[in-house]
């Protein structure tokens, strides 16, 4: 993977970028957690070798948060698109 | 060694007896072990030897030290920032010394000196910090400064001209290097020799767990019926673990090394620094091995780049300016799967039979002896021993973790 097409601002080096690790869902109520389910949140990761949805920050370029889907075996970018906050 | 010699010139031309065997997949073993690496065939050996247990399987889905085994920069050291670490590590380095009789197999193992350098006030208190926790634990290991990194190391630029000068060092006499390749060999034979069946191109697809108890592995070979299994798989410790439904806290993230053309020798020491993501040492064939922090991002893919070329061209050419015309031979990457305290995960999870051996980021090539020693006894006995319980899988939930980023990050 050479380049990597930010939403606001298309196709970069890839070095401009940092990885933000995978998607994960944050807890609804912290303090109503476990330790168990704590530790879950802070620590556990599923860590795929298959297509992977993960975070990426422009941060030499506009700033952005956004979200990747990327084959984490081949490196292929599948798509980039921006984070849409879902109400539930 | 030498009877063998003498007698295998009076055979001829006729080859060696092999090393290890291969074998018709067994429908049942008492232990399988995936993985045929270092830590894998490690255990399997400690297993016959120390416990009498032979009906050992160990798969590994390509050939053995295809992994990590072969293809890490092959240092071994035990100057950690943890008590924890330090003692487990050092019980390593001692196993290694005398590995080499052991085995009846020269592992090559070079003591020549391990310096750590600092760059920054910073630094210095992390070498501090390391030289006392070490001290204590009995290890060799204390902080010296350029003049003396100058007698060791004469072609190391120790002038204060570098963007980042050298300000002290670590030093670490009994850390060196070691030939990888022989250590899986060596392991793998005498694991061998002592019953253990040692399966390549065998990969695992699937783990069979009935009411909370491992009762099988599934393979592309067949079924194996088997109450233990240990996954020993390093990089790709997390697809395996998912076959048991448990998650790991682990991200798997590729780390590159390469090898320049072969030189007089001139570096006697293997020389480390964490500010510079950089780490050499020149091997017995003259090249100097080189390597560097993980990549940027998480992957399987064991692709090198030229970014981490460029990358670690500048950062050895700060430490050695006389180097600037030598040529890099080849390049490659090794992929490791980081824990967030840079600690291994070893011992039960909450499968029955089910046993990991994970975590090993970028340091468990140089801990494959004793994480082999210590994961048989725990196999044998159903106890964990106390050198490896600091390291167990629920350290997290216990908020206990061995937080070891300050020696092993870059501390090759």
């Amino acid at each position: 993977m050479l380049l990597l097409t930010c939403p606001n601002c298309g196709d970069r080096n890839v070095s401009e970028f940092r990885f933000g690790g995978e998607l994960s869902s944050r807890p609804k109520d912290p303090s109503a957690l476990s330790d168990a389910e704590w530790a879950n949140y802070l620590y556990m990761r599923n860590n795929v070798m298959d297509a992977q949805t993960e975070w990426w920050h422009h941060n030499v370029g506009c700033g952005l948060w956004f979200l990747a889907e990327r084959h984490t075996r081949t490196n292929e970018v599948i798509k980039t698109y921006p984070y849409v906050k879902r109400e539930t | 060694m030498s009877i063998q010699l003498i007698r295998q010139a009076f055979n001829g031309n006729r080859p060696p007896q092999r090393m290890w065997h291969s074998h018709e997949l067994k429908e049942q073993y008492d232990v399988v072990i995936i993985g045929g690496g270092a830590h894998g065939l490690a255990c399997a050996y400690y297993l016959a030897k120390e416990h009498g247990i032979t009906d050992v399987a160990v798969l590994e889905k390509s050939y053995i030290g295809a992994g990590g085994s072969g293809r890490n920069t092959a240092i071994v050291r035990s100057n950690y920032l943890t008590p924890e670490g330090v003692r487990f590590y050092d019980e390593s380095v001692k196993i290694y010394e005398q590995l080499s009789d052991e085995l009846n197999f020269n592992v090559m193992f070079s003591q020549r000196g391990h310096l750590t350098l600092a760059h920054t006030d910073g630094g210095v208190n992390t070498m501090r910090r390391r030289a006392e926790v070490n001290q204590i634990e009995g290890v060799d290991s204390r902080l010296i400064f350029p003049d003396e990194i100058k007698n060791l190391c004469p072609y190391l630029d120790v002038s204060d001209h570098p963007r980042y000068p050298i300000l002290a060092a670590l030093y670490h006499p009994p850390g060196g290097i070691i030939r990888h390749d022989a250590v899986v060999w060596g392991y793998a034979h005498q694991a061998d020799v002592r019953g253990v069946h040692i399966h390549q191109n065998t990969e695992v697809t699937g783990i069979k767990v009935k009411r909370g108890k491992v009762t099988g592995v599934e393979t592309t070979r067949g079924h194996i019926k088997t109450g233990t299994v240990l996954n020993a798989t390093a990089g790709w410790a997390s697809t395996i673990t998912s076959m048991v439904g448990i998650n790991l806290p682990l991200t798997t993230i590729p780390l590159q090394a390469c090898v320049t053309e072969p030189l007089k020798p001139f570096l006697d020491v293997v020389v480390v620094s964490g500010s510079l993501h950089v780490y050499i040492s020149q091997t017995d064939r003259g090249e100097l091995v080189m390597g560097a922090s993980v990549d940027p991002f998480s992957s399987y893919s064991m692709a090198g780049s030229l970014t981490f070329l460029e990358g670690i061209a500048g950062h050895v050419l700060e430490l050695f300016p006389s180097l600037s015309h030598v040529r890099i031979l080849r390049q490659w990457a090794g992929i490791c799967e980081m824990p967030p305290d840079y600690s291994p995960i070893m011992g039960f999870t909450p499968v029955d039979g089910f046993l990991i051996d994970v975590g090993w980021g970028t340091y468990g090539f140089k801990a494959s002896p004793i994480a082999g020693k210590t994961l048989a006894e725990l196999i044998a006995t159903g106890k964990t021993p106390t050198l490896i319980a600091p390291f167990r899988l629920s350290r997290f939930e216990e908020n206990e973790l061995v937080g070891e980023k300050g020696a092993a990050a870059v501390g090759h």
